[in-house]
């Protein structure tokens, strides 16, 4: 099963997403959990109302959803991994399609830096993420992880020290 | 946040409870509380009253006690249930356990890394001659590991280095010391007694580094997984037995930290006196909290952050992702 985090993991590094998904995962004594949490959970506390859609084959939690102007909402602590959130939204609008809930949009909210970004899903981004979900399961279910990808925002990952040890 | 977190140690007699979020220690001079978010780990070498409230708030923060009896015996410890829990993980240990070959690839390198590290000793605490053929007969040792093909016998070379590199100890240490044979239980006389003190802190140190990974402490290479000792700690322990412990032990009695007057014998036993069990027990710490500069990952990292990334290691060997090559000491 394929989730928004999982998605996120994909863009962000492969092998991160198959230790994850192996529930290997490290211990959570980084602040930035913690405050990415609270910014989460406080941002939006007045019309905060967590949806999540899960069955067989996807599972996404959404922030917040406006029915009325059909938005999704999600916040996000930092904008540094703009394209990973980018796609992490047009993947939620691509399960509400695919549960009929058409004509919706995303919008990225970054309450930290004032700033929101706007997503619409088009057909090239449709046949993406199909892609991309065969792709995740291809990679969960191989018997190895991926390799280390050495990329400078490893050293800030929490798996560094398992990676490069 | 989590950096302040470090191990705790109780000495004197008392009661341990639970006060909002930090555990009181009460005894009949003093009461100290100490948030429980600082605390890695706790030792208790006190006699101390417990109730499961401070059991269960304990255990619910993730945090490994250990106990001691009146010797300064390790005899248990509480270990959380397993928040970090993967199958994963866990199916593979057992299936390196079951298939012979893959059981003895990892046994050979915690036999390994015992050796190496009793080389790196000699070589560099001996204050009288070492002669070289000591030193050959390790090396042969160390080829020999690659030729066992089971078990016991695997532990029959670790047990003749072993003996070969205590039998060089009176180069290595300044003071005079009884010292004629390594005897476990109990332990006979001073050099016996602090060996096994210092090897009882190295085993739970694993242990807690242990309980912060996927491992599962009682699935073992060199030692029989058993259901009296977190075995794979045992394992572990093996390969930082000489370079944190032994170190430990060498520096202290050739600065005459410790010495005779911290000893009680009994009609059997020799052990630590509460003030030797101190100065080892800071000693140690001390050791633990040193850094150094890791090559590899390019940043410095704490001896005791050298455990886990030995236990990482060993996950990435059991997920078939890199061979596993026991720590040598760089430094
Ligand atoms: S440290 Fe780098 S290679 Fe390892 S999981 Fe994180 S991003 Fe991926």
């Amino acid at each position: 099963m394929v989730n928004g985090v999982y998605i996120n993991y994909y863009f962000h590094c492969k092998r991160h997403l198959w230790l994850f998904a192996r529930n290997i995962r490290m211990e959570h004594n980084s602040e930035d959990v913690f405050i990415g949490k609270l910014i989460s959970a406080y941002s939006f506390d007045r019309r905060r109302h967590e949806i999540q859609i899960v069955d067989d084959e996807d599972a996404i939690v959404m922030d917040f959803i406006d029915k009325n102007r059909k938005v999704v909402h999600e916040i996000k602590k930092s904008n540094k991994l703009e394209e990973l959130h980018i796609w992490q939204v047009k993947y939620y609008l691509y399960v509400l399609e695919k549960k009929g809930i058409m004509g919706f949009k995303g919008l990225i909210n970054y309450p930290k830096q004032k700033r929101a970004i706007k997503v619409e899903l088009s057909d090239e981004d449709r046949t993406t993420i199909k892609e991309v979900i065969d792709d995740i399961h291809e990679i969960i279910n191989s018997v190895k992880p991926p390799p280390v990808i050495n990329k400078s925002y490893c050293k800030k990952c929490s798996y560094y020290e398992f990676c490069y040890c | 946040m989590l950096n302040a977190m470090r191990n705790y140690y109780i000495f004197k007699s008392g009661r341990l409870s639970r006060k909002d979020n930090s555990i009181m220690f009460e005894t009949q001079e003093e009461f100290k509380s100490i948030p429980v978010n600082d605390i890695d780990s706790l030792y208790i070498f006190g006699e101390v009253d417990i109730n499961t409230k401070a059991l269960n708030f304990l255990a619910q923060k993730g945090i490994v006690v250990h106990i001691f009896n009146y010797y300064g015996w390790w005899t248990g410890s509480l270990y959380p249930r397993e928040e970090l829990l993967a199958g994963e993980v866990v199916i593979r240990q057992a299936e390196h356990y079951l298939d012979r070959n893959k059981r003895i690839e990892i046994a050979r390198e915690f036999v390994k890394g015992a050796i190496h590290g009793f080389v790196y000793n000699l070589k560099r605490y001996k204050h009288k001659d070492i002669g070289k053929e000591i030193f050959q007969q390790l090396d042969n040792y160390l080829n020999l590991v690659n030729e066992q093909e089971d078990i016991p016998s695997l532990m029959g070379i670790e047990g003749n280095a072993r003996d070969l590199y205590y039998d060089m100890f009176p180069n290595i240490i300044r003071q005079d010391i009884e010292f004629d044979k390594r005897v476990k239980r109990p332990p006979n006389n001073i050099m016996n007694a602090l060996i096994s003190f210092v090897n009882s802190l190295v085993y739970t140190a694993v242990l807690k580094e242990i309980y912060r990974t996927q491992l599962n402490p009682t699935i073992s290479y060199l030692h029989e997984p058993s259901y009296r000792r977190f075995s794979l700690a045992l394992d572990v322990a093996e390969i930082f037995k000489p370079i944190y412990g032994d170190r430990t032990i060498f520096d202290l009695l050739n600065n005459r930290s410790i010495t005779e007057d911290h000893f009680d014998k009994d009609l059997n036993y020799c052990y630590l006196k509460e003030t030797g069990r101190k100065i080892v027990v800071k000693a140690f710490e001390e050791k633990l909290n040193t850094t150094i500069k890791h090559k590899k990952l390019k940043r410095n990292v704490s001896y005791e952050r050298i455990i886990r990334l030995e236990l990482y290691k060993l996950i990435k060997h059991l997920l078939g992702e890199e061979v596993y090559k026991s720590f040598r000491i760089w430094w």
